[in-house]
């Protein structure tokens, strides 16, 4: 075996992102190219009076206006917007579809033009007029009309009663804003004008569900419209779902016959979607040794008016720590927003960080080491099923992590660490998140040449997804990985999940050995006519693809070139292309987990916090390449940072707007705030997950890291800060 | 519309531009030039993703005009590598996973060529600040001073 799996490996498509090679979706072109922009909505809710374009369409270069009154023809039903990942209740936005406004920021017309500075100015230039209805956009407000959803997971005994009578009890309510996962690329479609058809280059995170959802809501075949998207500037779940640019770029294609570019500005990026503000309060109690015998989770999430979007916050408390009893609500709130939707370890980010920070707290209650605590209540089952975990290797991610840390030279009491004027605070806190894996279709194509194309409508969002599919097709066929050539993100390719939840490196490898075992069959086949051939009689699994050659496991001086096969047999390619499915393993749980441990350091007098290293110990499996998944965690651990210290979405209600819509004053981490980030992978054989024991990164790395930057503020200062993220105004204003 | 004639050397190719006079450097180079190696990520100088260099020093393409700097010459990412040779920070990038998505790549790599040249950033501590105006939402910022630091030795 060549065994590219499991070694560092340079991105294959680093040489194209470091020359500038690499195109994104506004960077695909055509002659005649229209460029388009878009009008936004200022009130937050109600009704389009009137629109008055007349200077729009005085100014030289403008093609058309479009507005709901003009449009060509889009569905009528809601079954038509609903994309493969939208929430199973309510009604979708349509875009320029009628005169309501049900966000501010919301499109309502769309400039034409000749150049891009053309349109954004004739768009300046539209003057809409609004009846304006009472709109809330205040969660605070909007809480206690919350609806109630049904219990995320099954209570387990009387919790109350528990909590009541526990020796040490903890309870708090945690408060998490509303964050935007700005990716650096601006969403963007370009819709190339083909004769009636289209070919749509966009920013998405699954081509697949962007096909589908244009098809439907443009009433069109299949074949009438491709949607390619081979690089993606980031996307962090705010790719999952079309974004309304794409069926805006199409709408206008269709509209003047012509290729059209329309490219989101920064401002109106924050009207796709973001991260649900929400308020967790966690219950939890003990007995003075801290074993916890009760656990209460209960969260309040925000959605739109018009869906409901929630994920299970609580579902995190309920598997991860022993407790006798434990109960759980969730309840969503609707505002005058559009709708939330996945945001890095959805419901985990946050979820975690509710329990994770109570622990602390907890911990702080009991008089007991927070690392210690964990390990007293630590479960090798699912608490809500009971069921053993497929692995979990968590124990070492805690030893492991301890030890690079230097955990035991903590002192204990808050306040108690510091050098000169800065105050140190050493906080930790545990991550989990689940490890999935969605049907996928893989086709691979080998040529006589000794080349090897692999492709699937998958999507590489940055996570690396060419590299990996590049290091497991190589080792499956026994080819060196110059002889793979990796195609995705377009919409005729092989069938694919949407890029999300972690589950892409497992579902595409595990596809590429499906299909890549159905290649070697194939080739047996054709080495057993070939005069003389050593595998006569052999079955598939008595031979392998190593080294450019089809080789007899027994007996591995039995080889013939791969092609050398396929030219022996006059033909100049072998192509197949497989779906894999996934057995439900129904005996497991599936989790990865991961141990973060954080140093801050706080001035004392301005208090200033700066986040000094960061140690996460991290439990996922087998881990493909070393160099990648390093980086996938290391993001996501940035990414706890800004959670912790940054970022925060903020509105002015009288409005219903977004006051920071913008990179400048929605703050996310710089190069100047990141400092030491030590990532370890503890080893975890996983033999159940899935044939290749893979359990994906993509999540793990952000869970708990801001509960362990906030359990470090509380060590260094004494101050608990509640409500995310932690500003130095909180800080001083609770001391 | 009034168009202004800018003449431009770009990456070492003399390049004549008839633009409108609010056109900026940015959407020349990337709608006018084809050059789409220099990213637009916020238009408004607060993510650095469309950092060029302008007569060898670091600029924000999207905060200045094309008009304003008719004879200048402007080196974008398209430009840095040599006879197919990548330039040392391009090769210490790949080399050190300093990159995820790719789109801030560009105007971190012209940036740290500026920051090289002009020799000011020493230590970590000292690339991490001056490296501080390109946002990378990716988190490669560890990765991005390592090579960074890479780089520095080599020249």
């Amino acid at each position: 075996m060549t065994n590219y799996i499991g070694t560092a490996t340079s991105r294959v498509d680093g040489r194209d992102k470091v020359t500038g090679v690499a195109r994104y979706a506004a960077e695909f072109g055509a002659p005649d190219l229209v460029h388009a922009s878009i009008v936004t909505s200022p009130i937050a809710k109600g009704h389009i009076k009137r629109i008055d374009r007349a200077r729009a369409m005085d100014v030289e270069g403008v093609i058309a206006v479009l507005t709901h009154q003009d449009r060509p023809a889009m569905a009528d039903s809601d079954k038509a917007y609903k994309d493969d990942v939208a929430p199973e209740e309510g009604s979708p936005f349509r875009p320029l579809y009628d005169d309501r406004i049900q966000f501010s920021g919301q499109p309502v017309a769309l400039v034409l033009a000749e150049d891009s500075e053309t349109a954004s100015y004739a768009a300046s230039l539209i003057d809409i007029t609004y009846d304006e209805e009472p709109h809330v956009t205040d969660f605070a407000r909007a809480r206690d009309k919350a609806v109630a959803l049904d219990a995320p997971a099954k209570p387990r005994g009387d919790a109350a009663s528990a909590f009541a009578t526990s020796d040490v009890r903890h309870h708090a309510d945690y408060f998490v804003p509303i964050e935007h996962h700005n990716p650096m690329e601006l969403f963007a479609s370009t819709a190339i004008w083909n004769d009636g058809k289209l070919t749509v280059y966009d920013k998405t995170q699954g081509v697949q569900n962007v096909h589908g959802y244009l098809c439907r809501v443009f009433e069109c075949d299949p074949d009438d419209i491709r949607v390619v998207s081979p690089f993606v500037g980031g996307a962090f779940g705010s790719g999952l779902r079309p974004a309304y640019q794409a069926a805006l770029a199409v709408l206008a294609a269709r509209a003047v016959h012509r290729s059209v570019r329309l490219v989101l500005t920064r401002q109106q990026m924050y009207a796709l979607g973001y991260r649900p503000a929400m308020i967790q309060r966690i219950q939890l109690g003990a007995t003075a040794d801290g074993a916890l015998n009760a656990i209460a989770h209960d969260a309040v999430t925000s959605t739109s008016r018009y869906e409901d979007f929630h994920r299970n916050e609580t579902t995190w408390s309920s598997l991860l720590y022993k407790s006798e009893t434990a109960s759980y609500q969730h309840k969503l709130a609707h505002l005058d927003l559009a709708t939330s939707c996945d945001m890095r370890a959805p419901s985990a980010a946050t979820g975690v960080y509710a329990l994770e920070a109570a622990m602390d707290e907890l911990a702080v209650a009991l008089g007991m080491d927070p690392v210690e605590l964990r390990l007293t209540c630590y479960s090798d089952r699912d608490q809500r099923t009971g069921l053993p975990f497929s692995s979990k290797n968590l124990r070492e991610c805690y030893r492991r992590g301890a030890e690079a840390f230097g955990w035991d030279r903590r002192s204990g009491a808050p306040r108690s660490m510091r050098e000169g004027r800065e105050l140190i605070g050493w906080g930790m806190a545990t991550g989990v998140w689940e490890a999935l894996q969605m049907p996928i279709t893989v086709r691979i194509a080998l040529t006589s040449n000794g080349h090897a194309e692999v492709s699937c409508a998958t999507a590489d969002i940055g996570t690396g997804t060419y590299t990996i599919m590049t290091q497991v097709a190589a080792d499956v066929l026994g080819l060196p990985i110059e002889a793979i050539s990796i195609k995705l993100g377009d919409s005729t390719l092989p069938q694919s999940p949407v890029e999300g939840g972690s589950w892409m490196a497992a579902s595409v490898s595990n596809g590429i050995v499906t299909t890549g075992k159905a290649i070697r069959d194939d080739l047996l086949k054709l080495a057993q006519h070939i005069p003389g051939s050593p595998f006569k009689g052999l079955s598939n699994d008595e031979v392998m693809l190593v080294d450019g050659a089809i080789t007899s496991r027994a007996n591995r001086r039995d080889a013939i070139a791969i092609a050398d096969v396929v030219r022996a047999a006059s033909i100049d390619r072998i192509e197949r292309k497989e779906q894999t499915t996934f057995a439900k393993d129904k005996a497991h749980a599936h989790n990865t987990h991961s141990a973060i441990f954080a140093e801050v350091r706080v001035d004392e007098d301005i208090g200033v916090i700066r986040v000094a290293r960061i140690v996460s110990a991290v439990a996922a499996g087998r881990i493909l390449n070393p160099k990648t998944a390093r980086s996938q965690i290391m993001g996501g651990m940035v990414w706890g940072i800004g959670m912790a210290l940054h970022e925060e979405t903020l509105i002015d209600h009288r409005l219903g707007r977004i006051m920071n819509a913008n990179i400048a004053e929605y703050h996310v981490p710089v190069n100047a705030d990141v400092h030491d980030i030590d990532v370890i992978f503890v080893d975890e054989q996983d033999d159940f997950v899935n044939p290749m024991g893979i359990k994906g990164l993509g999540e793990i790395g952000i869970v708990g890291v801001a509960a362990a930057i906030a359990n470090a503020v509380y060590h260094a200062t004494g101050v608990r800060v509640r409500d995310l993220p932690i500003t130095l105004d909180k800080l001083t204003r609770t001391a | 519309m009034q168009k202004v004639s800018v003449a431009l050397l770009i990456n070492g190719d003399r390049t004549q531009l008839e633009i409108a006079p609010w056109t900026t450097l940015l959407d020349a180079l990337r709608d006018r030039l084809h050059l789409t190696g220099t990213k637009k990520g916020c238009d408004h100088g607060q993510c650095g993703a469309c950092t060029v260099l302008l007569n060898g020093r670091p600029i924000n393409a999207c905060l200045t005009l094309a008009v304003m700097h008719d004879g200048a010459e402007i080196t974008t990412v398209e430009g840095l590598a040599r006879d197919g040779v990548l330039h040392p920070v391009q090769q210490a990038f790949i080399d050190h996973d300093a990159f995820q998505c790719g789109y801030c790549t560009s105007g971190q790599i012209c940036s740290a060529v500026a920051l090289l040249r002009e020799g000011r950033a020493r230590t970590r501590d000292e690339i991490r600040e001056t490296m501080s105006g390109n946002i990378c939402r990716c988190g490669a910022y560890p990765n991005i001073v390592t090579a960074i630091e890479e780089a520095m030795k080599a020249t």
